[in-house]
Formats: structure tokens, C-alpha cells, sequence
């Protein structure tokens, strides 16, 4: 039968520099996928695209994609298919085409996909009644429509299949959904269309997506069980190989890191869900509790099953808005009785900004070290030698959290013996984007593809 | 019974979803997996994470892979974004749920 393998060589913006152009070298792939968009990310992409109309986008792609050059040429059939886009595809999809021409690829082309940003429509789809309501707590937008920086529906697969009809080796997005850039190539490949009678196949084609969206997560990074032997600092990125029938095999390139085994993947089958009978994608609603794991040789997981319940009419839809600014600062307390000497440490700290006569809308004193990554749950079983004492604040007044960041320093000399670490000067201040998910009916969404 | 770790009979993986955090128990057995079913309800683990102030728990069953799922509604302080914790995106929740102290019988403790 035959097999397209996909694989993906980037689970966020941040992640390995090297993983795509390892994968693309090793992995015989028909298709590259690059995920870059988590959710706030396009926040920030939003506020550089106010400040320059050519920003917005992962300026990280264009790098990757400068390094793969060599590869593309050596394998004519690859193609690739990126939500690097963000908040400016239009800009990001033209720099690609700047880059492949240089490389003396000219003859290759660039899709652009868009429709995802509707910031510039928000006024008149509230106008038309579209109350973009949060999905939690049913409350209207038009309560933070001043603060907003960023409105994004998140587009499906459909988008991107017309794109590669357009012959495009490179598609670059703004917002489809993570496991979209998956099911469509996968859809492309195999000829599938977006009726009912085709859901099934598109709920197989993201449950593949969701499993490799992540890249090394389900390599074996984040595993529970694994060790020095598991070999993370060669870690493999994933590869579906997906057949028409919409079963696949999850693997990773031959002799590299990582591990790919049925624990891998159960762990990632479940990463970020809620209801697994019910995973909302643009494409289908995919049921996950008919999901089939097998191990069938080294590294290479079956997946069979993973069908549909139903789907929406409606795109879901992240805004980010405007929530005033933060900061988080360190400082390393030695024992004996550092767990004890960290928590006055934190008070004292917040004590002197109430004399200087601040108080914030929200402090969070940690002591790491002595259990407070999940504070009050897991216990310091011991006195440790050494904590690390975390302080953070949010508020809306920027120069209340510049003055917090101030206060770390006198520590040093007027807090208690053992009182060390302050290497790194004054933490940053951070404006704060604070997250609103809502929903759109589809119909008021018009996603968009063409070669630029 | 020996009382032992939830790792020893489960891994397991945690995330956010906005303000709400999801954590996935697989067990390593069928047998463990009935074990988990009968005896790690939702109301005991929303006893387990009350310091961080859950308002809801909901368990989903996941047979095929013989996990649950369990999903902490309004426990990250915000979330991604808002949240003052170092743990802002729930990450660590499902290695430290499977530090729970639980009391088996021998037998469960085999992985064939």
C-alpha cells in the first residue's frame, strides 16, 4: 500500500535549530511540516507587526529554511508546509521565496495561506453580531475590545490542500491548527475530500498530526521512563507514515535518539487533551477512545482506528488582549534551614514594597527546591542543602513591577546568611497578554491560499 | 498490601489548556488499569491537588490505551500567560500526582 510519510521537525518557536534540517536529511520525507505557533505566540508576533509592517512572522523559518536549501534541491519532491507565517504569511511566504531564489531554487513555489487574522475585520463581526463570547465563561468581548492585540481563527487542512493543488514545495500559514498541517497533505496525497463520508479519514490524519505536532515528545522527550540510555541529545524528530486508509506508523529516522514505543505514544496521544472522545479540530471532531497502539519493530508504533464525531460549524478563535506587565526574579538561598529562610526571604522582599507603599494585584513567593512546583501537593522531604527562592508579581502599573525588579539586590546584604545567586542583575519587565478563547461560525471565516 | 508510589503501576503526561490543566495516568497492566478505574476517582485526585484550588475535577476513561485522563478545571493560577508560578502550564502535575501514595496488593506490582 502506499505510504506518505510526513515528518516534523518543529513543535514550537524555541525548539531545536538543527531538528528540521536532521530530519529532512535522514528522514526520506514527502512532506516537512514546522509547527511554530503556540498559542500566545502570535501575541507577540501581533505587537512587532504593529511596530513594522514587515514583521510578525518566525523569523526562525527563515533560517531553517536557508539550511535546507541544499536538502530541497537534492530531493525535488519534498515539500513544506509551515504556520510560520504568524500574524504576517504574506511577508513571511515572499522572505522564503527571497531565500530559495538566492539559493538558485527561483523555480519553486510559495503558497501563502490566509484568512486566519480577523483583527482587521473584529469591529464589523461584532457589528454582525459575532459577540466572540468566551468559550469559559460566556462573557462578550466587547468587554476588553480596547485591549486586544490579536484576533485568529484557526483554519483547517482544506486552506492548505489548495495550496499544494497550486503546486506550491512551500506552504507557508498564519493560524491552522497544529495537526491541520498533517491532515493536509495528507488529504492532498490521497485525493480525500471534506464531505461526511470522508471524516473518518480526516480524524485518522489528526490523530497522526496530533502526535507529531509536538516533534520530540513523542520521541521520547517528556517520556516518563526515560533515561541516559534513551539518548536524548540525539533525540530523532517523528515521521507518520500514513496510508490511504488513514492507518499509519509513527517513527523517527534510523539510528537516532529518543524512542518511539507504545508508552511514547499513549503519553503523547493524550498530551493537551480533554474529553478524548471529542478532540475539536477545524477538520472533524476526532474520537480518540478508538485509537489502536502496536508495537510492530524497533521504533515503530501502528496506529489504527481514531475515528470521527461529527464536526463543528464553528472555528474556534484566540484573542490575546492587553493584562498589564510582570516579572519574576531569583535568588539562591544556602541551608541549613534554607526552605524556612527562602519563604521570610520572599516576605521581606514583598515587605519593604509595601513600606515604599506598593501593593500588587497578584505576588507568588516559591521556594524551589523545597516542593513549590506544585506548592502545598509535593513536600521538601528533607533539609535541602540549597533553594532556589522565586518572587513574581503582576500588575497593571509598569513602574510598580519596575520597582519590584529593585528589590532582589538588597537581599544580598540585608537578608539572611546564605543569600547568594544575584548574577543575572535586575529581572526583566514583561508585558502580560492575557488569553480569550471564543468561537466563530465558519461561515464568516474566509481562509484563503495562492502562490506569491 | 505494600503501599508504593502510583508510578509503579502508571506513567503518565500533563498540560494546559488555557486555565485548566490535563493529566493522563496510563497503567503498565490490564490489571493495573482495573486497579485505577475502581480506585483513582475524581474526587480523590481533586482531594490530592486541593492546595492548588481546582474547582472541578472530571475522569475520562480511555480504555484502548488504558489510561485516564483527568482534567483540573481553574488550577493554573491564570494560566500560560497570567499565571506567577514557575509551573504556569501544569507540566509537572502528572509526575507529581504519580508520586501518590497508594496501597496495592503484591501481585499488581508484575508486569508481564
Amino acid at each position: 500500500m502506499r505510504r506518505v510519510r510526513i515528518g516534523n521537525g518543529c513543535g514550537f518557536w524555541g525548539d531545536n535549530l538543527d531538528a528540521p534540517v536532521r530530519l529532512a536529511a535522514t528522514g526520506r520525507l514527502d512532506y516537512l511540516t514546522l509547527e511554530y505557533l503556540a498559542e500566545l505566540t502570535l501575541s507577540i508576533l501581533a505587537v512587532q507587526k504593529a511596530k513594522s509592517p514587515e514583521a510578525g512572522f518566525a523569523t526562525d523559518f527563515l533560517d531553517v529554511l536557508g539550511r535546507l536549501t541544499p536538502i530541497l534541491a537534492e530531493q525535488p519532491r519534498l515539500r513544506i508546509v509551515t504556520n510560520a507565517g504568524g500574524m504576517n504569511p504574506t511577508a513571511c511566504a515572499a522572505a522564503a521565496r527571497a531565500v530559495l531564489a538566492k539559493a538558485g531554487l527561483g523555480d519553486k513555489r510559495v503558497a501563502v495561506v490566509t484568512g486566519d487574522d480577523l483583527l482587521p475585520r473584529l469591529d464589523e463581526l461584532l457589528a454582525a453580531g459575532h459577540g466572540l463570547n468566551h468559550l469559559d465563561t460566556g462573557e462578550p468581548l466587547a468587554a476588553i475590545r480596547d485591549r486586544v492585540v490579536s484576533v485568529n481563527a484557526y483554519l483547517g487542512a482544506r486552506p492548505v490542500v489548495e495550496a499544494l493543488k497550486l503546486g506550491a514545495a512551500v506552504v507557508v500559514t498564519g493560524r491552522v491548527a497544529d495537526a491541520s498541517l498533517t491532515v493536509g497533505p495528507a488529504a492532498f496525497e490521497f485525493g480525500w475530500g471534506f464531505s461526511d463520508a470522508d471524516l473518518d479519514r480526516l480524524a485518522a490524519a489528526t490523530v497522526a498530526g496530533h502526535l507529531i505536532e509536538c516533534g520530540a515528545q513523542v520521541t521520547g522527550g517528556l517520556w516518563t521512563n526515560a533515561d541516559a540510555t534513551t539518548r536524548l541529545g540525539d533525540v530523532g524528530y517523528p515521521i507518520a507514515e500514513l496510508a490511504e486508509d488513514g492507518s499509519f506508523t509513527i517513527t523517527k529516522p534510523e539510528g537516532s535518539g529518543g524512542a518511539v514505543n507504545v508508552q511514547t505514544v499513549a503519553e503523547q496521544l493524550l498530551y493537551e487533551v480533554a474529553d478524548p472522545a471529542r478532540y475539536f479540530t477545524p477538520d472533524v471532531v476526532a474520537d480518540f477512545t478508538t485509537v489502536r497502539l502496536r508495537q510492530i519493530g524497533p521504533d515503530r508504533v501502528g496506529v489504527t482506528g481514531g475515528t470521527a464525531n461529527g464536526r463543528t460549524d464553528t472555528y474556534k478563535v484566540s484573542v490575546a488582549y492587553r493584562d498589564g506587565y510582570t516579572s519574576a526574579g531569583t535568588l539562591v538561598i544556602a541551608g541549613p534551614h534554607a526552605v524556612q529562610k527562602a519563604r521570610w526571604s520572599g516576605e521581606v522582599l514583598l515587605e519593604r514594597l509595601r513600606h515604599a507603599g506598593l501593593t500588587f494585584a497578584a505576588t507568588q513567593v516559591e521556594v524551589l527546591g523545597g516542593g513549590d512546583c506544585v506548592p502545598g501537593v509535593v513536600n521538601a522531604t528533607a533539609d535541602p542543602p540549597e533553594v532556589v527562592l522565586r518572587v513574581a508579581v503582576r500588575d497593571p502599573r509598569r513602574a510598580a513591577v519596575e520597582r519590584f525588579t529593585k528589590e532582589f539586590a538588597p537581599l544580598v546584604t540585608a537578608g539572611f546568611a546564605g543569600t547568594t545567586g544575584y548574577t543575572t542583575g535586575r529581572p526583566p519587565v514583561r508585558e502580560v497578554f492575557a488569553f480569550w478563547p471564543a468561537l466563530i461560525a465558519k461561515s464568516a471565516v474566509f481562509p484563503h491560499a495562492e502562490i506569491v | 498490601m505494600p503501599t508504593v508510589p502510583l508510578s509503579s503501576l502508571a506513567h503518565g503526561r500533563s498540560g494546559d489548556k488555557g486555565n485548566h490543566a490535563n493529566v493522563a495516568v496510563i497503567a503498565y497492566t490490564d490489571a493495573g488499569f482495573a486497579w485505577l478505574c475502581q480506585n483513582l476517582t475524581a474526587e480523590a485526585v481533586a482531594a490530592y491537588f486541593a492546595p492548588l484550588g481546582p474547582s472541578r475535577v472530571e475522569r475520562f476513561e480511555v480504555a484502548n490505551v488504558r489510561a485516564l485522563n483527568f482534567v483540573l478545571y481553574d488550577v493554573l493560577a491564570g494560566g500560560a500567560s497570567r499565571s506567577l508560578r514557575t509551573d504556569s502550564q501544569g507540566k509537572t502535575l502528572a509526575l507529581a500526582l504519580l508520586r501518590m501514595p497508594v496501597e496495592v496488593d503484591a501481585a499488581l506490582l508484575v508486569r508481564s
